[in-house]
C-alpha cells in the first residue's frame, strides 16, 4: 500500500484555502442523515463534537470518564500558541510554522504545520467568544508571554490552568449541543473495538463501565480523539486513566501507527520518591526562567545543598550551553539531567534528581517577586514533597509527558481506514520528533474546531446516507471478539496483579526506550516485552466479573494493549538509526554529545501496519518533503 | 506507619453498604490515593475484591477524586483528595473513608458516586451560544483585567462536588453560582444572562439538591477556594431574571 498524505499542491500559504474550496460539501439538509461517532472528549473530541453538531450532523460522543470535563487536557498548565502578533514583536503565521517545524527537528509535514499556524488565530477568537478567561492587561486586551524559549510572545494563557479553561470552553459548547439533542453523550463508556463494514469504519463496540454491558454503535464515520499513550511507561505525567486502547484496537483493524517511538520527556517534574509512586507531577517549565539547575561536582556527595559551596557545584546546563543555559529545549535539558545522575551525581534519597535552585533569583528579585511569578508552583511542590522551595532547592527529574507519535493520518486527518479519523494527541501529525511548549492545546483545538468540520464533508459526500444496522454480521463478530477477550482475561486467574505487569513494562520502556536508547538495549527490551506478553496472558489476576463496575478489568485490557504497543515502540526506535528530537540513539551523536540527525536516510514518517498477533509489523515510509524550510542542525551552545 | 481504615463498601447502587475495617502499614510519604492503591494491591493478592474509587489526573485539577475523609470532603487540609499526603495523619490513627453523601449523587459502588447531575445543570444553560467560526477578533472586546480575573476565579471550579458533600442540605448553590458567575461577569455572557440563571436554577432544583442557608461550609471546604460571592451573585442574577422575564 502506497501512503498518500494528500497534501494539496501549490504554494504553502495557499494550500489550505485551496483545499477547503476543493473539498466536497454535504448539503445542510443532508447533514442530519449522517451519524458521527466521536471517541474521547478532551480538547480535540469536545471541540469536534460541538462543531460537527453545530453543522447539523448527529454526534454520538463517548468518554470513559464520568463527565466530558475530566479529560486530561484539563491538566495542561502553560498556554496555547497563536500567531496573532498582538505584541508587535515580529510574529507571523510563517514564523510559528517555522518554529514548529524546526522545534520538531524536521520530522513533521510542512503542509500540516502551516495549516496549524494559520488556524491558530481563529482558535483564540473562538475561545474568547465562548468566555474563556484568558489573562489580560490592565487595558483589557489579551496578555501574552514567551514560552519554552520562543523568541516572540505568542502564548495565551489562563494562569497556570490554560488547559482547564480551554476544555471548559469546548465542554460548554458541547453541552449546548447535548441540550439541543444533536449530541448524544455516553459517559463511563469505553470503546473496545472498531467495526469495519466493506473496508470502511462504520461503528464501534463499547463497554458500559458501570453495568459491563457490551454495546454496538453504528455511524458513518468514527473520530478517535483519545489522547496519547505516555502511560506505556507506567509512570508519566498523564492521568491514571490515559490509555492507548481505542487507537490500538483501530491499529489492529488496519490503521497505521505513525512514529510510535517519538515520546517527549519533560525536564521539570517532581522526582519519583518510592516504589509505591503512582504518577508523576509536572511543574511548568517556566520555572527554568529563574531557577538554576545543578548537581554536586563529585559523585556520592551526601551533604545538604546549602552545605555545598559554590565552587563544588556543577551548573551543568549553563556550563554546556552557555548561550541558552537553563533554557535549552526539553529534550536537551532532560537528557543532561539523566547523564549527571548516571554519573552518580544525582541528589535526594533516590539519587535520581537534580536541583532547581531559586536562591540567586530570590537574592536578586526578592522572595515577593518570585512568589508572584511561581507561588502556585512552589505551593504545589511543598504539598507533594513537604519541602519549602523558598528555603531549599527543588529537586526535579524528567518524566514522560507527551507522545508525538500516534495513528498515521493524511492531510484530512483520516487514518488508513476510510471513515476513521484521528485528532489531537491521538494522531502523529504536527509535532515531528519533539513538541514545543504550548503547541498541544493549539493542535487539539485546531483539529476539532477548524479542520475536521471541513474535511469530514469530503468523505461523507461520497458515502450513501443509508445506515448500517447493528445487527450486521460485522457488528456481531466484533462484539463476540470483545466478549471473548474479556472472558479470557477473567478466566486466567493467575498470581500477578495487573499493576505488577504494568510496572514491569514501564521499567523496560523507561530503561531501554526512554530518554536515550541504543540498539543492544532495544533488542533486549524486545525479548523482555515478548516474554512479558506471554506471561501476562498466562498469569494475570483479574478478579470479579464483567457485569459490574470492575476497575481491575478495565485496567487489564488497557495494559494488554500497552504491552503490544511497547513492542512496536521498541521496533520503531530500533529502525530509526539517527537521533532526532525526543528520540536519542546513543550510537548517533556528534562529538560533543548532541543529537545527530540523518536527513538523507531518515527524513520520513514511519507508519506501521499490523500483521497479526506476534507477527512483525510492516514498515511503510512517507517521505517528508521540505520545500520551504532549510534543514539545519539544532544548536543551543 | 500503622493505621486502621474504615472504608465504605457497597456492591452496587441498591446494596445497603457498610463500613469495613482494614489495617494497613504504610510509608508516610505516600499520597492518600497511593495508600489505597497499595491496599488494593494487597487485597488483589489475597483474592479479595479491590475497593472502587474515582480518581484520574492526581494533580488536583480534573475533579474526579472525591473521598469523604473523617467527616470532611477531601480530608483534613484544604485540597483535593489526590493532593493529600499521609504525613498529615499520625501513627495509629483510625481514618473513616466514605463516598460523598447527597441524594443527587447516588452511590454507584463503594466510594464512587454519580455526579452527572452537574453535567445536566451545565447543559441547561452553562454556555455562551456561539457557533464555531462566528467569533469576532479576540481583542475586539476589551475586558478589564480585574473583571477577567474575577471571572477566572469562578471558572476555576473543578466540579468535584465537595461543596455539595460539605453542605448539611446537600445544596449545589456554590457550584451553580460559579458556573453562572463566570459568564455573567464578562461581556460575551451578558446576552443570555437571564435565561441562563433561570434554566440552570430550574435544573438544579429538578436534580433534587437542597436549599442554601448561607452557612458557608461549601466554600470553606472547596479545594479551589470558590468564594461565597458566587452564591450572592447567583441570587442576584436569578432574582433579577425572575423579576423581568417569563422564560421559564
Amino acid at each position: 500500500m502506497k501512503l498518500d498524505a494528500k497534501i494539496p499542491e501549490g504554494p504553502l500559504a495557499e494550500k489550505w484555502t485551496k483545499h477547503k474550496f476543493n473539498l466536497k460539501l454535504v448539503n445542510p439538509a443532508n447533514k442530519r442523515k449522517y451519524d458521527i461517532i466521536v471517541v474521547g472528549t478532551g480538547l480535540a473530541g469536545a471541540s469536534a463534537a460541538a462543531s460537527l453538531a453545530e453543522l447539523g450532523y448527529n454526534v454520538k460522543a463517548f468518554t470513559f470518564h464520568d463527565s466530558p470535563r475530566r479529560a486530561h487536557s484539563i491538566a495542561a498548565q502553560g498556554g496555547i500558541n497563536a500567531a496573532k502578533n498582538y505584541q508587535n514583536d515580529g510574529d507571523s503565521v510563517y514564523r510559528l510554522f517555522y518554529d514548529t517545524v524546526k522545534g520538531g527537528d524536521y520530522r513533521a509535514r510542512e503542509g500540516n504545520v502551516y495549516r496549524l499556524a494559520e488556524v491558530s488565530v481563529n482558535i483564540i477568537d473562538q475561545c474568547v467568544a465562548q468566555g474563556v478567561p484568558f489573562a489580560r492587561e490592565y487595558g483589557g486586551l489579551l496578555a501574552n508571554r514567551s514560552f519554552g524559549g520562543a523568541q516572540v510572545s505568542r502564548t495565551f494563557y489562563a494562569r497556570g490552568q490554560t488547559g482547564q479553561q480551554l476544555l471548559l470552553g469546548a465542554y460548554s459548547a458541547m453541552s449546548r449541543q447535548v441540550a439541543n439533542g444533536k449530541i448524544k453523550l455516553y459517559t463511563r463508556t469505553e470503546m473496545l473495538d472498531l467495526v469495519m463494514v466493506d473496508g470502511r469504519a462504520r461503528g464501534i463496540i463499547t463497554r458500559n463501565l458501570i453495568t459491563g454491558q457490551i454495546e454496538k454503535h453504528s455511524g458513518h464515520a468514527v473520530l478517535l480523539c483519545t489522547g496519547g499513550y505516555g502511560n506505556v511507561f507506567y509512570l508519566s505525567t498523564n492521568a491514571m486513566g490515559c490509555n492507548v486502547t481505542a487507537a490500538w484496537r483501530a491499529h489492529k483493524k488496519g490503521a497505521f501507527f505513525g512514529n510510535p517511538c517519538f515520546t517527549q520527556i519533560h525536564p521539570t517534574c517532581i522526582p519519583v520518591s518510592g516504589e509505591y509512586q503512582s504518577k508523576l507531577t509536572l511543574m511548568s517549565e517556566s520555572l527554568r526562567n529563574d531557577g538554576r539547575v545543578w548537581v554536586p561536582k563529585k559523585a556520592g556527595d551526601t551533604r545538604k545543598p546549602e552545605d555545598i559551596p559554590e565552587a563544588e557545584r556543577d551548573y551543568f546546563l549553563e556550563r554546556r550551553y552557555p548561550s541558552f543555559g537553563n533554557l535549552v529545549p526539553r529534550d536537551v535539558a532532560s537528557r543532561n539531567a539523566k547523564y549527571v545522575c548516571d554519573e552518580g551525581r544525582g541528589v535526594g534519597n533516590t539519587k535520581m534528581a537534580v536541583y532547581l535552585d531559586f536562591a540567586d533569583a530570590i537574592k536578586r528579585d526578592s522572595e515577593k517577586v518570585i512568589s508572584a511569578k511561581y507561588g502556585n508552583l512552589f505551593d504545589m511542590y511543598e504539598k507533594i514533597t513537604g519541602e519549602n522551595p523558598y528555603k531549599t532547592p527543588m529537586r526535579i527529574y524528567p518524566a514522560v509527558h507527551y507522545t508525538m507519535g500516534g495513528l498515521w493520518v493524511d492531510y484530512n486527518l483520516m487514518t488508513t481506514i476510510p471513515g476513521c479519523y484521528a485528532l489531537g494527541e491521538a494522531n502523529f501529525s504536527d509535532h515531528g520528533a519533539n513538541r514545543l511548549g504550548a503547541s498541544a492545546l493549539m493542535q487539539g483545538l485546531a483539529d476539532g474546531y477548524f479542520v475536521i468540520p471541513y474535511t469530514i464533508g469530503d468523505y461523507l459526500a461520497t458515502l450513501p446516507a443509508a445506515k448500517v444496522d447493528t445487527t450486521h454480521a460485522a457488528f456481531t463478530e466484533a462484539e463476540k471478539a470483545v466478549i471473548d477477550s474479556i472472558k479470557r482475561l477473567l478466566s486466567i486467574n493467575g498470581t500477578k496483579t495487573v499493576d505488577q505487569f504494568h510496572k514491569e513494562l514501564g521499567k523496560i520502556m523507561w530503561d531501554y526506550c526512554g530518554m536515550s536508547r541504543h540498539a543492544e538495549g532495544l533488542k533486549g527490551a524486545k525479548a523482555k516485552i515478548r516474554a512479558l506478553k506471554e506471561e501476562f496472558w498466562q498469569n494475570v489476576k483479574v478478579l470479579g466479573v464483567n457485569e459490574e463496575l470492575n476497575q481491575t478489568l478495565e485496567k487489564a485490557s488497557r495494559v494488554a494493549d500497552f504491552i503490544e504497543l511497547g513492542e512496536l515502540m521498541v521496533e520503531d526506535a530500533l529502525q530509526r538509526n539517527e537521533s532526532c528530537g525526543g528520540h536519542f540513539r546513543e550510537e548517533f551523536q556528534t562529538e560533543d554529545g548532541e543529537a545527530k540527525r540523518d536527513d538523507a536516510n531518515y527524513a520520513y514518517v514511519a507508519a506501521w501496519e499490523y500483521k497479526g498477533y506476534n507477527q512483525p509489523e510492516e514498515l511503510h515510509k512517507e517521505d517528508l518533503i521540505f520545500e520551504n524550510v532549510k534543514l539545519t542542525q539544532r544548536s543551543y551552545k | 506507619m500503622k493505621l486502621t481504615l474504615k472504608i465504605w463498601r457497597q456492591k452496587h447502587a441498591n446494596d445497603k453498604g457498610k463500613l469495613v475495617d482494614y489495617n494497613v502499614d504504610i510509608n508516610p510519604e505516600m499520597s492518600f490515593l497511593e495508600m489505597l492503591d497499595d491496599l488494593n494491591e494487597k487485597l488483589a493478592e489475597r483474592g479479595e475484591e479491590p475497593i472502587a474509587f474515582d480518581h484520574d489526573c492526581r494533580e488536583g485539577i480534573c475533579g474526579t477524586c472525591n473521598l469523604y475523609i473523617n467527616g470532611r470532603p477531601h480530608g483534613p487540609i484544604r485540597t483535593t483528595t489526590c493532593q493529600l499526603h499521609m504525613r498529615h495523619f499520625h501513627e495509629g490513627e483510625s481514618i473513616v473513608i466514605e463516598p460523598w453523601r447527597a441524594r443527587s449523587f447516588p452511590v454507584v459502588k463503594d466510594l464512587i458516586v454519580d455526579r452527572s447531575a452537574f453535567d445536566r445543570i451545565v447543559q441547561a444553560g452553562g454556555y455562551i451560544s456561539v457557533n464555531t467560526g462566528s467569533a469576532p477578533d479576540a481583542n475586539e472586546i476589551p475586558i478589564p483585567k480585574q473583571i477577567a480575573d474575577e471571572a477566572f476565579n469562578s471558572a476555576a471550579c473543578i466540579a468535584c462536588g465537595a461543596c455539595v458533600a460539605a453542605c448539611k442540605n446537600a445544596s449545589a448553590m456554590l457550584f451553580v453560582g460559579a458556573q453562572i458567575s463566570k459568564f455573567a461577569l464578562v461581556p460575551q455572557g451578558k446576552a443570555e444572562k437571564k435565561i441562563r440563571a433561570e434554566k440552570m436554577v430550574a435544573q438544579m432544583d429538578a436534580e433534587g439538591f437542597g436549599a442554601c442557608t448561607n452557612t458557608g461550609a461549601c466554600s470553606a471546604e472547596c479545594p479551589v477556594e470558590i468564594s461565597m460571592t458566587n452564591i450572592a451573585r447567583l441570587n442576584r442574577e436569578y432574582i433579577g431574571a425572575k423579576l423581568t422575564s417569563d422564560n421559564v
